[in-house]
């Protein structure tokens, strides 16, 4: 599995080509949304539901041989863009490696302005699941 | 002779911009218009020159800024045509509006058992504050139906009157859908069971002629920011017997006519229910907006509305995978739409990313989206200074969306 740092730096590289046109990056932000693994239908339930997002996300995660396993999906194409984002540098990573990463990648391409500020509060709240996910399998290998 | 837009544009400063590199184009209205010069160079001119707290001032200041804050209330009266500006009360919005009538006229006239009526078109502002006075009483909201276009049924309406209905409350013009209700056979009817009628006018005073001796409505509510004026600004016309019958609303300095430790007597409406400082630069300032409204001429505002809402529409239609919602006959100037299987944030902030301001979501109308089995809409909402040209960008950029999304 690449490294996190790698694969944010690759991510900052594909968001310099598209430059400031504000447009293109949403369509290259759902066209990412589009390549997100199946949800299962199943866990399409309000248990699974991120709070603080404004449109709806379920997360579901699982631990498979220390690393931790995540599937996503929103009501929302551009929403599903951003958690693939996520999902792509964090996905198959251990709980530790999950808890103490820098993602410096939102800063470096500008994700405040391209996503307003409710929608970053809303990702903020993706992260901090996905990261509270990591926390309670770090704990289970611990015990 | 039709309004020149372009004109009327260039006193707009904040229209004059460009978002994401592309000319603003703002079909946020509904929400809040923005504000000519003049309201903002009043704004300006109070702080500047006149300063000071109303209505005890002894002193040249306070005397100038209380008649101009009088004045507001005058003209406010005759823009509603109210019998006199005594009828005419300032709150901070529609919302503080509709919460007076339901803490003071709620709490002294609705009992256990009484009913109060709402439509399913209400925005949450006109649900809540009733919802919260039923529980306190044991009283009982209902809820008038609407059709697939967005209408309410007249008839099932009619059904939900008896003599428990202590009040009808209900929106002139959907904020979500651009809906006009039959507010004059509402209140009629209303009326005809002894009860009294409030109406939410936070869209309809923009767009239409408000006359509140004709409508005989007892309540009309509305506010300056959705009217060329200030936010933080709203009014509360109601009939001077109503208003009298009522309580006070909060308690503080103002609102009496004498204090003792034992008890306090109440001062005379309006300013019965204006405790405390008023919002003094607004209020006067809001009366630039009322100025520049009547030198255009509601008519002549209502019929550049309406061709750009018909123009709208034509131009909408024809896009493959658009979804017009609300499709009453008698609308303001307000579009609701969704774009085949997208999310309405999506499209809001595709558009925005064209430069184009939009409304997404639910509007604050959930019962009705409910209704609706929407989860919300994608809103323009179109105001004097809006033209063709501009929907021409619109109808470009849903029909970019649209293509991307189907292809």
């Amino acid at each position: 599995m690449s490294n996190i740092q790698e694969v944010q730096d690759e991510i900052v590289s594909e968001f310099e080509i598209l430059g400031d046109d504000k447009e293109s990056t949403i369509y290259y932000i759902m066209e990412l949304g589009a390549g997100l693994e199946d949800f299962p239908d199943n866990e399409r339930i309000e248990e699974n539901t991120i709070k603080g997002c404004q449109s709806k996300v379920w997360l579901i995660a699982e631990e498979k041989g220390g690393k931790v396993h995540f599937q996503a999906d929103s009501n929302t194409d551009i929403t599903k863009g951003l958690i693939s984002l996520l999902l792509r540098v964090l996905n198959y990573q251990s709980p530790e490696q999950i808890i103490n990463a820098k993602l410096d990648f939102v800063e470096r391409i500008g994700m405040g302005s391209i996503i307003g500020s409710q929608r970053s509060n809303g990702f903020a709240s993706m992260i901090k699941q996905i990261k509270l996910y990591a926390l309670a399998f770090q704990a289970r290998q611990n015990v | 002779m039709g309004l020149d837009i372009e004109k009327i544009k260039g006193l707009f400063p904040v229209l004059h911009q460009e978002v994401h590199g592309k000319p603003l184009v703002y079909f946020d209205n509904a929400a809040t218009t923005q504000k000519p010069k003049s309201v903002l160079d009043a704004l300006t001119n109070y702080y500047e020159k006149d300063n000071s707290n109303i209505h005890r001032g002894a002193h040249a200041l306070a005397d100038r800024a209380t008649r101009y804050f009088e004045e507001t209330r005058e003209a406010i009266q005759h823009f509603v045509n109210a019998r006199e500006a005594a009828e005419v009360i300032f709150t901070k919005g529609t919302t503080e509006s509709i919460n007076l009538v339901a803490s003071t006229f709620g709490r002294k006239f609705v009992e256990k058992g009484d009913e109060i009526i709402i439509s399913t078109l209400e925005h949450h502002s006109n649900i809540v504050p009733w919802q919260m006075l039923c529980e306190e009483k044991g009283a009982v909201l209902k809820v008038i139906p609407i059709n697939e276009a967005g209408e309410i049924i007249f008839e099932d309406f009619e059904k939900l009157l008896s003599p428990k209905t202590k009040l009808v409350s209900i929106v002139h013009a959907s904020n979500a859908l651009g809906t006009i209700n039959p507010v004059k056979k509402i209140i009629d009817a209303a009326h005809a069971v002894g009860a009294k009628v409030l109406l939410d006018g936070a869209q309809s005073s923009s767009h239409l002629h408000i006359d509140v001796q004709d409508l005989d409505c007892d309540f009309f509510a509305f506010s300056a920011h959705k009217l060329y004026g200030p936010t933080g600004l709203g009014i509360l016309y109601g009939k001077r017997e109503v208003f009298e019958s009522m309580p006070p609303y909060q308690g503080g300095g103002e609102m009496i006519k004498e204090v003792t430790f034992e008890k306090t007597t109440y001062n005379d409406i309006p300013f019965k229910f204006e405790a405390g400082t008023p919002n003094i630069a607004d209020v006067i300032a809001f009366k630039s907006a009322i100025d520049f409204i009547s030198e255009l001429g509601k008519d002549a505002i209502r019929t550049h509305e309406d061709e750009l809402l018909a123009y709208a529409n034509e131009q909408l239609t024809q896009i493959k995978g658009f979804i017009p919602v609300g499709t009453a006959k008698e609308k303001v100037s307000v579009l609701s739409f969704n774009i085949n299987a997208m999310h309405p944030y999506d499209v809001g902030m595709m558009l925005d990313a064209n430069g184009i301001a939009v409304r997404t979501g639910h509007h604050c109308t959930q019962p009705l989206m409910k209704r609706l089995g929407l989860e919300g809409t994608v809103r323009a909402s179109f105001a004097v200074y809006n033209s063709k040209s501009e929907i021409d960008k619109l109808a470009e950029g849903v029909s970019r969306i649209a293509r991307i999304k189907n292809k």
